[in-house]
């Protein structure tokens, strides 16, 4: 190869080096992606290649059917929590950002739940909320708070908040460490201008720390929420889903609705409204703030 | 230095550290539980957060490993991993050097579908992807997994790309002038150059395949194909509320990632870090 000129050369390794990695994304990625919206206008059953046309029914059942579109009640406890989760780990960041004995041993420490297998601490939790050997009941029960034991993985209304809990658990180290690491890389001398024109601490945490993490702020809120849409490895573990339904999530919805009940048509149209609203929530966030996002 | 200055005790300090260890507590409230739960005999009938008898009880450990299979699990899983991060760091060293080195038309457009990739929930489109795995004649082998997870992402290419940005070019011409071809560039100067940048992402994307549920459990329901995640989803499901086997269980699973992050976690701090500068 080095007897061709380097344009030529640039074109063989343009060629060589692309085409594998381009055609495992769109194998694995844009064709199904394509392939999702295709199904979605049909009654597709997974099986044989015969299909019909339906239209727009599979999406009219997403959206009227409160089986369906409903389920996305059950995820507002996540979004809350994320949201939660966000404002907790600024603070955190913000004290492990300044001159602290142990700061090292306390960032290790609450990164810690984010590398752990996220099936284990699906169990792990099961074993915290268990009704009558847990736990949590156990520790509420040794404080004199009796009256707070729950049966928290089987009570409807609790159900979706204690996994919730279990997801801020599992992903506060994680947000606290891009916040940690965004206020790192902050000039002091900005510090150092503000203290000498009286500014106190309060006043420049709200007046430049905040302002200047806007963008990560961004960032971390997409994740919470298209997260938040998108749950489903904690109910799939723990619960499948129940009691009674209680913890269902559309996400699980729809691979039930595929693989469970062969109904891929109706499966294709809700991932492609899954697709839509975490679109949506990018679009909808990029203008809110008034700015293009990623550059 | 500001700290010196001031030696008196200071309020905001003390609450600072109240906060910590009340986190502190939250964090390892759960895992403590698992530690002492997992050394306790069945007949020992203690309250969920009295100390076991014995830390050397190994016999729940003992009769896991064998009744949850976490010797295959362990097999397995390493098998996927040293593959899929085999090829994956090739591909995306490849496609970094393409973007960040040659001029060519549609650049924005590669890096574009890479991004617009990552925010595809993957839990979607498994389910044309089900059907696709099945035709391919990968279903129930460990190929399924590891044609997944092999191809280039957004978070890798955005990393070396970085990288590459450092590594001065002066390299790569005196390497021309020397008459080295671009691929001799690439395989001699640029590749072993993003090194830092590969352990990190080694090591990120070992413990995300690792945790890795519902791929391994769609694509690989046999019962030898058994991997981690899968492993104890099995025999946690079979064994009901029998908490000394379950934790021993969580325990031999959580132990792996949690050594590599103790020993490693510049790394992955490093990995973490400028990955979400992206957004």
């Amino acid at each position: 190869m080095g007897g061709l000129s380097y344009p030529a050369q640039k074109k063989i390794v343009l060629a060589l080096f692309l085409l594998v990695p381009l055609t495992l994304l769109g194998m694995f990625t844009y064709y199904p992606a394509a392939r999702l919206v295709y199904l979605s206008f049909t009654d597709w059953d997974g099986l044989g290649s015969g299909m019909s046309f339906l239209g727009l029914d599979n999406y009219r059942e997403v959206f009227t059917n409160p089986d369906l579109f409903g389920v996305f009640l059950h995820q507002i406890p996540y979004a809350v929590g994320g949201i939660l989760q966000n404002i907790v780990a600024i603070g955190f960041a913000v004290i492990l950002n300044s001159t602290l004995k142990g700061r090292n041993a306390f960032r290790v420490l609450l990164f810690i739940p984010y590398i752990m297998n996220g099936v284990a601490v699906a169990f792990m939790f099961q074993y915290v909320f268990d009704t009558t050997g847990g736990s949590l009941n156990a520790l509420l029960g040794a404080i004199g708070l009796e009256s707070l034991q729950q049966s928290w993985l089987g009570n409807a209304a609790i159900v979706n908040w204690a996994l919730a809990g279990v997801s801020v658990w599992r992903y506060l180290g994680y947000t606290m460490i891009i916040y940690l690491g965004a206020l790192q890389s902050l000039p002091s001398d900005m510090y150092e201008a503000a203290r000498i024109d009286g500014a106190n601490r309060f006043q420049s945490l709200w007046h430049l720390t905040l302002p200047s993490l806007s963008r990560i702020i961004q960032l971390n809120m997409f994740l919470t929420l298209s997260g938040a849409l998108a749950v489903f490895d904690l109910p799939f573990v723990l619960t499948k889903g129940g009691p009674a339904g209680a913890s269902e999530t559309f996400l699980l919805k729809t691979t039930e609705t595929a693989f469970q009940f062969n109904n891929y048509g109706l499966a294709s149209a809700m991932s492609v409204v899954l697709l839509l609203l975490t679109v949506l929530i990018l679009l909808g966030q990029n203008a809110a703030l008034g700015r293009k996002g990623r550059d | 230095m500001n700290a010196a200055a001031k030696k008196k005790i200071d309020p905001i300090q003390a609450v600072k550290y109240v906060l910590l260890v009340a986190a502190s507590f939250v964090v390892l409230f759960p895992p403590y539980v698992v530690i002492v739960n997992a050394f306790k005999r069945e007949n020992e009938n203690s309250s969920p957060f009295a100390l076991p008898e014995s830390f050397f009880n190994f016999d729940n450990f003992r009769i896991v490993y064998e009744r949850a299979d976490i010797g295959h699990a362990f097999l397995n899983t390493l098998i996927i991993v040293a593959v899929s991060l085999l090829g994956n760091i090739v591909f995306g060293t490849m496609v970094s050097y393409a973007l960040g080195r040659l001029d060519f038309k549609g650049k924005g457009i590669v890096l574009a579908l890479f991004l617009f990739a990552s925010i595809i929930p993957n839990i979607t489109t498994q389910v044309v992807l089900f059907s696709m795995i099945q035709s391919l004649g990968l279903f129930n082998s460990l190929y399924a997994p590891i044609v997944l997870f092999v191809g280039a992402d957004v978070l890798q290419i955005y990393i070396y790309l970085q990288f590459i940005r450092n590594i001065p070019y002066e390299l790569d011409e005196s390497a021309m002038i020397d008459g080295a071809s671009l691929f001799r560039i690439y395989r001699t100067i640029v590749f072993p150059l993003l090194a830092p940048a590969t352990v990190t992402l080694v090591i990120l994307k070992t413990i995300n395949i690792y945790n890795e549920l519902y791929i391994p459990y769609l694509y690989m329901p046999k019962q030898n194909l058994v991997v981690v995640s899968t492993a104890i989803m099995r025999f946690a499901g079979n064994n009901q509320a029998q908490w000394g086997y379950i934790c021993a269980t969580i325990l031999i699973i959580m132990i792996p990632t949690v050594v590599l992050y103790l020993f490693l976690q510049k790394y992955i701090f490093a990995g973490v870090t400028s990955g979400a500068v992206k957004g």
